[in-house]
């Protein structure tokens, strides 16, 4: 079989895109695949998860996609500098803040991939230290509020020096 | 370098796996990054030496030497052609060979573990083991992830767990897939509707080289789409299952196809060792498709006095990459579907040369 594309060379790829279950079949040889972009198994380039993704980002709530007025005004990653815009462009995250800035927007588009918004596996143990340690902090403040409150003052400075305490270990 | 393309086949892939004959391999991937530092696409050259230096001191604790030797090959200074061979054999992404600035690999000795460093994400713990031990693999894999995030601080919220580059991979950041043989399903027709069934319960399928690639000689790679809002234990399970019941089917087809079609399958599966044996042009494409009839053939002992082990280190060096690698030079397609012929006949058939 003949490439296709060129009708010069024997096609050596194959492929079937299968879209809204349309079935086209593509026979390239190699130069001329690599020049339309197509994937090679083993190279870069072609169609990925990310063209996917940037397809169900480009569109608003409203299932419109966004005007140039929209996306000027969209919210930007503070730390590595990451539009929303850019993100939906390439379907990928600059930095772990960039979750933190963009969440609003990205409850949508977990659920729609995941089916889910809230991860409930493995936490590090490093990290979740902190992260219980934090919550520890917090259910002790309000402890001492209660206490401030009800005039237990004695309870109340045992409370601040334990506060104190986990702060400081919270601090290492 | 050399050791790990001078041999077509991991060592790992020496041994025999449970339901070897169905299923080629089980593969665990974690994707991880360090907080605070860019996510590699846009780290400065500086700040992805910085990880790659941060992630190489974990080679030095002592627990990861339990697991195995571990040596990191960085991938400057490699040729494209030992690059391709990498991917050829699943140590390393596509995507690193062509794209990581300060990419590398950190490889086990048999190289069951691989660890790319500063691909999509600073970090992708990957294990494969031979057969049918998906457990096995996570088991290990869980283990290394730990030994890592003792070292560093990985990028993790509470809500949204473990932070990628990516927001398919969040949450856990696993990605555990089974490659399988399953001929018999594509020959019964069945296999159209086993994949809508596996898409609906979240999975995912693909070919032989991951995403976007095409299903060459009836591999399938079975893995988990969902990475959020399900602990590790359950998405391994969910696929554990599935994939248990998928062999079942493979395993009733052949039966089937012995006791309705016995002649007919022993045609085929014979007419394609003779093409192997003594072809003189192979495109990839029929390669693959007859090494995985003669493989069938083998595993239902149609085929005697060849080990399925020849198969799977023949689909490996049959690629693209690690022929050209063999032979020491960049060929042509046309050279190479000669050479791939060559291949076949001194292997399966020393006196057909």
């Amino acid at each position: 079989m003949l490439c296709q594309e060129c009708g010069k060379r024997p096609a050596t790829l194959h492929f079937t895109k299968i879209v809204n279950g349309d079935k086209t079949e593509f026979h390239f040889c190699e130069p001329c695949a690599r020049e339309k972009g197509e994937l090679i198994p083993g190279t870069a380039g072609g169609f990925s998860i990310h063209n996917l993704l940037s397809g169900l980002l480009e569109l608003d709530p409203t299932g419109k996609p966004a005007t140039a007025q929209q996306k000027a005004a969209q919210p930007r990653c503070d730390f590595c500098g990451m539009t929303y815009a850019q993100f939906s462009k390439i379907g990928r995250f600059g930095c772990g803040e960039c979750y933190r800035h963009f969440q609003d927007r990205l409850t949508p588009l977990l659920k729609r991939v995941h089916g889910n918004t809230t991860h409930v596996g493995k936490v590090p143990k490093r990290v979740g230290k902190k992260v219980q340690l934090r919550r520890q902090i917090e259910q002790l403040k309000r402890d001492l509020a209660l206490k401030v409150e009800q005039e237990e003052f004695e309870a109340a400075a045992k409370l601040r020096d334990q506060i104190r305490e986990l702060e400081r270990q919270s601090a290492l | 370098m050399s050791r790990y393309t001078e041999h077509a086949v991991s060592s790992w892939m020496q041994a025999d796996g449970p339901d070897s004959d169905i299923v080629i391999s089980s593969r665990i991937r974690i994707a991880r990054n360090v907080s605070n530092e860019p996510f590699p696409m846009l780290a400065t050259n500086q700040q992805s030496e910085e990880v790659l230096n941060r992630v190489a001191s974990v080679l030095k604790d002592e627990e990861l030497k339990v697991i195995g030797d571990f040596d990191l090959v960085p991938l400057t200074g490699m040729s494209e052609l030992e690059k391709r061979v990498l991917v050829e054999k699943h140590l390393i992404s596509p995507n690193l060979a062509n794209e990581a600035r300060n990419g590398a690999v950190i490889l086990s000795g048999n190289e069951a573990v691989s660890i790319m460093v500063n691909e999509e994400d600073h970090l992708r713990i990957q294990v494969l083991y031979p057969g049918f031990q998906l457990k096995e693999a996570w088991d290990v894999a869980g283990r290394i992830d730990d030994i890592f995030e003792s070292v560093v601080d990985y990028a993790y919220d509470e809500k949204h767990g473990y932070l990628t580059s990516c927001p398919t991979n969040v949450g856990t950041g696993i990605r555990a897939s089974v490659m399988m043989h399953l001929p018999a399903l594509v020959m019964t027709q069945q296999m159209n509707r086993i994949l809508q069934a596996i898409q609906q319960v979240g999975l995912a399928v693909r070919g032989l080289y991951g995403e976007g690639s095409e299903v060459m000689g009836n591999i399938f790679q079975i893995s988990n789409q969902i990475t959020l809002g399900q602990t590790e234990e359950e998405i391994i399970d969910n696929l554990h299952g599935v994939a248990r019941q998928i062999i079942e089917h493979e395993k009733a087809a052949r039966q089937k196809l012995l006791n309705e079609s016995r002649a007919k399958l022993t045609d085929r599966i014979r007419r394609s060792f003779g093409i192997l044996c003594y072809a003189e042009i192979m495109d990839s494409k029929e390669a693959a498709q007859r090494l995985s009839d003669v493989r069938l053939g083998i595993d239902l002992g149609l085929i005697e006095g060849l080990s399925p082990k020849v198969m799977n280190e023949l689909l490996v060096m049959t690629q693209p990459g690690y022929l050209q690698h063999h032979y020491g030079r960049p060929l042509s397609p046309d050279e190479r579907d000669a050479h791939r012929a060559k291949l076949f006949r001194e292997r399966l058939n020393p006196s057909g040369r």
